[in-house]
């Protein structure tokens, strides 16, 4: 058993078009940076992947990650809760352009709905929503006096994360805050490829210590020293690079 | 009309009633004030929905760490027992009704409770966030807000007319003039501002005002 990928670009050489990919991060804490963009380098030397349906909490920010996906023209849809950022433009010009799809789910109803995706529960009632634009035309139904909106699973072909640590078994940690969506995203990707900042040898990480247990986890790729997205749209970075 | 409170003075008056050892959200912008006027001898536990509880100030300058972000993507510290926890955990502790309160901003409240704060109508690119998900399971919602919109509407109402973020959610709004509470589908006068009449009140309030007691002058310090 050893889960570990040489490369990014053999981490990433599955995706077909039309995928569903949900990716980790909130914001840019959590992004992984280096899988998105090896999947940018594979679709300018191949064409593929594109027609992506994406599920992330935003819709990128700046010409970096997400953002820099949608401007090569690879997502047909977006799936999530804020799709605004410090630079949304990428994404805003394309939506009312009418050329991307938009998905607006609430932020705590994505989270639980890519849970029940990871879980094996198809559906259940939240809350959330009861009464509000975002529930029309959903299932309503009442439990102990109160109203709650039906909700469906939500499930990925492909996951794509970062995470901090992760052995041999795709046993993982994360670092503070950049854990958000990708536990549960490990579990609901019918494939989860990760990339650690430091892969280590099995008992690198203490049992006790395990966020996400391996059996989570398809591919590992160890990328040291991983860009992060605020950091790259400060130097206003863009990806590919812009030749002056 | 008699001076309205600030911005400042608004979160100072909300931060009076959480009590020691309360797990408080606070709305991302205006809200976040509230930290900041703790009655000493205080400390409440924040939470934020991205994942971490126990957060503290922001660091300064050059020294953020972007994995240590808050939910409105701003650079935060910890406190000593802060904790780390995945999104579907942050929401459970949301709608399971385990925070004390959550302090959010509105477009406009109903004496019904219900909350419009999300949308502003159909321009422009949709974005909703956690607002749906913080409006349900904490035992108190407040909300802060000037009590007139900038040309002088009232944002105090008996229905919203903007897209609703909740039914029947709100428990209590601090305004610019007043401290009302939402009860069986009224809105209850607590506090309103020292020299404002009652009558000038509910000029500028979209919906009757009730009383069931005696109604205070808001005591706020300058801050």
């Amino acid at each position: 058993m050893d889960k570990r990928i040489a490369t990014l670009a053999e981490a990433v050489a599955d995706i077909p078009d039309g995928a569903t990919v949900m990716i980790g991060g909130f914001g840019g804490s959590g992004a992984p940076i280096e899988l998105i963009h090896a999947l940018i380098d594979r679709f300018l030397a191949t064409g593929s992947p594109k027609d992506l349906t994406v599920i992330n909490n935003n819709a990128g920010n700046g010409h970096v990650g997400i953002a820099a996906l949608i401007e090569q023209g690879m997502v047909r849809k977006m799936v999530c809760s804020f799709p605004r950022s410090a630079d949304p433009r990428v994404f805003t010009d394309r939506y009312l352009a009418g050329e991307i799809e938009l998905e607006l789910v609430p932020q705590g109803t994505l989270a639980e709905r890519i849970r029940a995706g990871g879980a094996g529960i198809p559906a259940f009632f939240t809350p959330t929503s009861f009464g509000t634009d975002l529930a029309k035309g959903k299932p309503v139904q009442e439990f102990e006096g109160r109203s709650y909106v039906m909700e469906r699973w939500l499930k990925a072909d492909f996951t794509l994360i970062k995470a901090e640590l992760g052995d041999h078994y795709g046993n993982l940690t994360y670092r503070m805050a950049a854990r958000n969506f990708s536990p549960i995203m490990a579990m609901a990707g019918a494939k989860t490829i990760v990339q650690v900042t430091r892969a280590v040898e099995p008992g690198g990480i203490e049992p006790e210590n395990v966020i996400t247990p391996g059996i989570f986890v398809d591919a590992i790729v160890e990328v040291p020293a991983p860009a992060q997205e605020e950091a790259l749209n400060r130097a206003n970075a863009h990806y590919p690079e812009v030749q002056a | 009309m008699t001076a309205k409170l600030s911005n400042a003075q608004i979160a100072w008056r909300a931060a009076q009633d959480i009590a020691d050892g309360a797990y408080v959200n606070l709305g991302i912008g205006f809200p976040e004030m509230v930290a900041k006027f703790q009655p000493p001898g205080r400390q409440a536990v924040f939470h934020t929905e991205n994942g971490v509880l126990g957060f503290g100030e922001a660091p300064a300058p050059g020294t953020e760490d972007w994995d240590l972000i808050n939910a409105g993507k701003k650079a935060i510290t910890l406190k000593p027992g802060a904790a780390f926890f995945h999104h579907a955990d942050s929401f459970a502790m949301v709608r399971g009704g385990h925070l004390y309160v959550a302090i959010l901003g509105a477009y406009q409240v109903a004496e019904t409770g219900d909350l419009a704060n999300w949308s502003t109508g159909p321009k422009g690119v949709p974005a909703v966030g956690g607002a749906m998900d913080l409006v349900h399971g904490a035992k108190r919602v407040a909300v802060l807000t000037d009590h007139v919109t900038k040309d002088g509407k009232p944002k105090l109402v008996e229905k919203c007319t903007l897209p609703l973020t909740g039914v029947g959610c709100v428990t209590r709004v601090y305004t610019s003039l007043a401290v009302v509470d939402i009860e069986d589908g009224h809105f209850v006068l607590r506090e309103k501002v020292a020299g404002l009449s009652f009558d000038d009140l509910q000029a500028v309030t979209g919906a009757k005002l009730h009383f069931d007691g005696p109604v205070a002058d808001i005591d706020v310090p300058e801050v």
